[in-house]
């Protein structure tokens, strides 16, 4: 079985990292930031795997394991919020969204 | 008995304590007995103590109550030291002062505050008689303050109107002046002599200090700070004629009985430690000579009866300080003496003319009152014959007596006596113009009102009258206060200054006469000049002194303190609070809200981090 | 033991103080005046054991490891102190009987808390305890301005809290530096008094420690340049706080002085003492003249208390026999006059709503009995022979003067400001002409039976204190006398 460069996998999940974090700073929608945020999140799991298979070691997946799970959780969290957010102020600009300035 | 002496102005001192506690409950007879009663008593036991006293031939009797404070070796204690100084004060204390008391208690009758008057009057006596008995000068101190806050109380005591409160202050702070330097001096004498009880003092000083060194010149100027306050001698006079704000009676008190003497008091009891420093003595009598010359034009320029008479009481201090100035200490305090009779007198013969006018103080408005106001008028008469030493009226061995005094002075004592002549001469024309304005000529105004008079009133008037007249031949025991073992002097004074020190006043009282009685001499004509006019302008002010004061001291603290209302420290400290404000407001920009902001912000240092750390 | 129980009944009293408020809103002050009363007899019997110079010991492990000690212990001058805080602890309670109404539990918490640690504070002798008590007095007064103060509580009480977190960190500094060298000279950590009084110190450093323990202490007296919070902290405070303010707290900063800042740094000290003495002047000239200049009468009160303190740092400074008798005794005279007086004006506002002096006047023919107290408390704050505070103005002037002439010209000064300022506040507020037309006088009555008892004991003890000062100056001789001992060689020499 071929293996698929290192570098390959690192520059795909650099690409990935661009696209999330370009989608955090420009999305006004705060749904489609969380989602961004997932999208960086799974770029780090995936150069935690592709690490992993370049050493061999369990770690990586151990830390995409967790990864995993701290995605779960955030964004059960993050819905959360946001449905109450909505409720309450029947947005979801976060532009708008921007009370806690100085 | 002689032990019994604290009984003196305990007296008193359970009188105010009675009058206040039952805070004006009581109905006014019951006041006017405790009030009036407890000075009697005091008076009572005075002449007791006086006549045991004398009897027993003793110098002096100290007897030491409790100890105040003891700390380290300063231990003044509650002690009262009777000589024959302290015998004449107190005698003259109570006595003048049950006069006054009784008299007050028919002026006041019709006042609400009858109660809070007698116990503030009591207090006052209480203060004056621990004054001059205390055996130590802290003590002496006590009644010191006494006497100011008292005169402070009383002066103010018709507290609605705010010029009577402004009097009060003023008296109360100029007096202040005076105890502060009084003060400063009785810790320059602990410091130097380890004691603060008068006779050791004097008797470390006379010791320790040479005649003329600093330390004796240095002290004796601070305690003479303190007396020309109490006794309204220059610099410090100009509270005395805004003190007749008070209730007339009160005013009689303060000039008669008890402060005004205070300073005279004291220059007497310490003259040791005065005649340690002879430039301050002779300061004395210059203070006391240019004091009684300056009032005596500015008592000749007054309309109001009691302002008159408050410059008059400055005149007489004045002399009184220029006997002590020229070591004539029995004369002063027999003026002192003759001074509180007739100055009593006066001041309760004014009394009964402004209560019987119903409280009009002009004497231009008042005009032939003898026929309307017979006991004010004999009153007057006595009395002015008295201030004007009249021959072989009371005022009139007193004061001849102080002008010897000076005469055997060397040195500047002819020029003390020649002013004090003049002096006497400005004491006629002011005293008779009084007399003459008030109660000859015509009516002006107030043709119908009859004399205010009851028995409590006329009796002590009665009584002032006499002593007035003849109390200049009563012989005080001073003598072995003031002579320290040394021969009593024959007077050698030649006829002709006999004569010149009898017929001055009486020329006074001939100037007065012809210009208020017969106008012979008109005032108009006299005043017509515009320096004439500027000249009656400066004297009526006092000399300007007031505006000076003013000028020196009153607008400068008044201009600081309204300047500085909010405390310029406090502004450094604010400063740091608006300095962190501002701090804040500046770093506040940076928390936008903005999510993305903040994100940037956190890459940006992030890369920034690795950037640095890929680079160093 | 005495002490630590003396303490904790404070500390406990406080608490049943909050919970009672459950049970009834009228409670906590009953429990409050009870705690106080069973405070006050347990202090009177120190007054029993003052045979030995040091009484009721209690010297127990805390910290040993650092070698922090529950050391407490009373000396005749603690004792003394200790005696003033029940006494204005009572009349304290009695101030806030009807004033405060609302959260009356937690108020009374505070107040008995505040006292605990002031107490502590008296009679701590080991430093970190010194310092523990010294935080617990300062928080509850925070919330008692905080909570119940007037219109501009949020910033006085910031205010003093700040002030006085500030000095305390630099105190504490100041601690653990002398707990150090105690460490480097000995080989072991203490904190206890005794043994810090061993420590040497010289030069600069003992300089700055004792510059430490000076900031503290003069932001509590306070002094120029440290006294900004108390004008604030004052006329926002609730009745009973301004009388404990005045009365006692201000009396531990002196205290701190006395008892740590000159014995532990005796050299420094010295040097130091004539800056002190200037700053104590200028205190007492500065602040009589900002007083006079103010026109809420509780600000006035406040600036006056400052430029009275200011005759206590005179005479600790001159650092002899009668100076500090005349400190001992201001401070007691002081704690009486001046919170009689914040009483009195705080009973004044709570009548009348309104501080502010321009609005009063001719107030004699309405409340007369309040007028002739307000009068008898400035009459003895300025000084007058017979009454408390002459003796202790006089005494340390006295022994300042052996110390410095010219500043003892210049503080004795202040006697004439005294008189100024407070004729001032019976002229306006008591004399001249009564109108009411700028504020509400349907309340306007004159003393209650309940505030005259609290204000005759006041006076009871101001003449008692002018006329035989005896009974007092007595009982902290015996301190006096031993500081001066223990600095004698090092005083000495700098006088040479």
């Amino acid at each position: 079985m071929a293996s698929i460069p290192v570098e390959h996998g690192l520059i795909l999940a650099a690409l990935l990292f661009a696209l999330g974090l370009i989608g955090v700073l420009t999305r006004r929608n705060i749904v489609f930031v969380l989602m961004s945020l997932e999208v960086m999140l799974n770029a780090s799991g995936l150069a935690f795997i592709v690490a992993a298979s370049r050493w061999g070691h369990a770690e990586g997946q151990v830390m995409f394991l967790m990864i995993l799970t701290l995605a779960a959780a955030e964004v059960a969290v993050g819905l959360g919020l946001i449905i109450q957010m909505y409720r309450r102020f029947h947005t979801v600009d976060i532009n708008v969204l921007s009370q806690m300035k100085g | 008995m002689l032990d019994l002496i604290w009984l003196l102005p305990t007296f008193p001192l359970l009188g105010f304590l009675s009058l206040v506690l039952t805070s004006g409950n009581l109905p006014k007879k019951a006041v006017a007995v405790i009030g009036a009663g407890s000075i009697g008593m005091s008076f009572l036991v005075a002449a007791i103590i006086a006549a045991q006293f004398i009897a027993s031939g003793d110098d002096y009797f100290v007897i030491e109550v409790w100890t105040w404070m003891s700390v380290g070796e300063f231990s003044p204690g509650f002690a009262f030291y009777l000589d024959g100084l302290s015998l004449v004060m107190m005698l003259i204390i109570s006595g003048v002062g049950f006069l006054i008391h009784l008299y007050s208690t028919g002026f006041m009758l019709d006042d609400p505050s009858y109660s809070r008057f007698f116990s503030y009057m009591n207090l006052f006596v209480a203060s004056m008689l621990m004054l001059v008995l205390a055996d130590n000068l802290v003590l002496l101190y006590l009644g010191w303050e006494g006497v100011g806050l008292c005169s402070y109380l009383l002066i103010g005591f018709w507290y609605e109107n705010p010029a009577n409160g402004y009097a009060a202050r003023k008296a109360f702070i100029t007096t202040r002046v005076g105890d502060t330097s009084m003060a400063i001096g009785l810790f320059l004498l602990f410091t130097q002599l380890g004691t603060l009880n008068i006779q050791d003092m004097l008797h470390a000083a006379e010791t320790q200090w040479p005649v003329g060194s600093g330390l004796a010149v240095a002290a004796s100027l601070l305690l003479l700070g303190g007396a020309v306050g109490k006794s309204a001698q220059l610099p410090l006079q100009t509270w005395l004629p805004d003190a007749m704000a008070g209730p007339t009676p009160i005013s009689a008190l303060i000039h008669a009985a008890t402060m005004v003497t205070a300073g005279v008091y004291l220059i007497a009891r310490t003259h040791i430690l005065f005649e340690l420093a002879p430039n301050v003595q002779l300061l004395v009598a210059w203070i006391g000579l240019i004091t009684l010359l300056m009032a005596g034009f500015t008592a000749m320029t007054q309309h109001d009866i009691k302002r008159i008479l408050a410059y008059s009481t400055v005149s007489q201090i004045g002399y009184m300080f220029l006997g002590l100035g020229v070591g004539a200490y029995s004369a002063s305090v027999f003026h002192l003496m003759t001074h509180a009779f007739f100055k009593a007198l006066l001041f309760l013969g004014a009394g009964t003319v402004i209560l019987s006018l119903h409280h009009e103080h002009d004497i231009f408005k008042m005009g032939g009152k003898r026929k309307q106001l017979p006991i004010a008028f004999a009153s007057f008469l006595i009395g002015s014959l008295a201030l004007a030493a009249f021959p072989f009226t009371s005022g009139y061995f007193s004061k001849d007596e102080i002008l010897i005094g000076a005469l055997e002075m060397d040195g500047p004592g002819i020029w003390l006596w020649a002013g004090g002549v003049l002096g006497a001469f400005f004491t006629g024309i002011y005293s008779f113009r009084l007399v003459f304005v008030v109660f000859f000529g015509e009516s002006k105004a107030h043709h119908d009102e009859k004399e205010v008079a009851g028995f409590s009133m006329a009796t002590p008037l009665i009584i002032l009258m006499v002593l007035a007249l003849f109390g200049g031949l009563i012989s005080i025991p001073v003598d072995s206060v003031f002579n320290h073992g040394g021969e009593h002097e024959e007077h050698h004074i030649s006829a002709l200054m006999h004569g010149i020190m009898i017929v001055v006043p009486l020329l006074g009282i001939g100037v007065s006469y012809l210009f208020y009685m017969s106008k012979t001499f008109s005032i108009e004509n006299l005043m017509s000049s515009s320096l004439a006019k500027s000249l009656h302008k400066f004297w009526f002010s006092g000399w300007g002194m007031d505006a000076l004061y003013q000028f020196l001291f009153v607008n400068p603290f008044l201009f600081l303190a309204r300047i500085n209302k909010n405390d310029l420290i406090d502004s450094f400290y604010s400063g740091i609070v608006a300095l962190t404000r501002t701090a804040n407001g500046l770093v506040a920009r940076a928390q936008t809200g903005q999510l993305r902001w903040y994100v940037m912000t956190v890459i940006g240092g992030v890369v920034l981090i690795v950037c640095l750390g890929v680079l160093l | 033991m005495i002490l630590a129980v003396l303490i904790s009944v404070l500390f406990v009293g406080g608490v049943l103080a909050w919970l009672s408020e459950n049970l009834d809103p009228s409670f906590p002050k009953v429990v409050a005046l009870t705690t106080m009363l069973i405070s006050v007899a347990i202090m009177l019997t120190l007054l029993g054991e003052s045979d030995s110079e040091w009484v009721a010991s209690l010297n127990a492990q805390w910290i040993p490891r650092f070698g922090i000690s529950f050391h407490l212990a009373a000396d005749g001058l603690s004792t003394l102190l200790i005696l003033l805080t029940g006494f204005l602890g009572v009349i304290a309670i009695g101030a806030a009987w009807d004033e405060i109404n609302d959260r009356s539990g937690f108020f009374y918490f505070n107040l008995l808390w505040t006292l605990a640690g002031v107490v502590g504070v008296f009679t701590a002798l080991d430093l970190f305890l010194f310092f523990f008590f010294w935080e617990v007095m300062l928080i509850p007064m925070y919330f008692m301005i905080a909570i119940w103060g007037h219109e501009n509580k949020n910033y006085a009480a910031m205010k003093f809290f700040i002030f006085t977190q500030v000095t305390g960190m630099l105190m504490l500094i100041s601690i653990l530096m002398l707990a150090y060298f105690h460490y480097i000279q000995f080989g072991w950590l203490s904190f206890d008094y005794f043994d810090l009084l061993n420590v040497s110190t010289s030069g600069t450093v003992s300089m700055w420690m004792m510059l430490g323990f000076f900031a503290a202490f003069a932001t509590k007296l306070p002094s120029m340049p440290f006294h900004s919070w108390l004008p604030d902290a004052h006329s926002q405070a609730p009745t009973a706080g301004s009388v404990i303010l005045a009365g006692v707290l201000l009396k531990t900063g002196a205290y701190g002085l006395i008892r740590f800042a000159v014995p532990l740094f005796p050299e420094a000290s010295m040097q130091f003492a004539p800056v002190a003495m200037t700053l104590a002047v200028l205190s007492i000239l500065y602040c009589a003249k900002v007083a006079f200049a103010q026109t809420d009468i509780k600000r006035l009160i406040a600036y006056t208390s400052v430029s009275h303190m200011g005759f206590v740092m005179l005479g600790i400074y001159a650092w002899n026999e009668q100076a500090l008798q005349g400190a001992v005794m201001t401070m007691l005279a002081h704690g009486l006059s001046a919170a009689a007086l914040f009483m009195l004006a705080g009973g004044l506002q709570h009548r009348i709503h309104t501080r502010d002096m321009t609005h009063m006047g001719g107030f004699w023919a309405k409340v007369p009995r309040m007028s002739f107290a307000v009068l008898f408390f400035s009459i003895a704050a300025l000084g007058m022979p017979g009454l408390g505070n002459f003796v202790g103005e006089f005494l340390a002037l006295l022994g300042a003067f052996q110390a410095s002439i010219p500043l003892t010209v210049a503080a004795a000064f202040g006697l004439i400001f005294a008189s100024v300022y407070s004729l001032w506040v019976i002229q306006k507020v008591f004399h001249g002409e009564y109108r009411n037309s700028d504020f509400d006088d349907s309340h306007l009555s004159d003393l209650s039976r309940r505030e005259m008892v609290y204000v005759a004991s006041m006076m009871f003890g101001l003449v008692w204190m002018g006329m035989y000062p005896q009974s007092f100056l007595d009982m902290s001789e015996a301190t006096i006398q031993g500081l001066l001992t223990a600095t004698e060689s090092i005083t000495s020499m700098a006088q040479n």
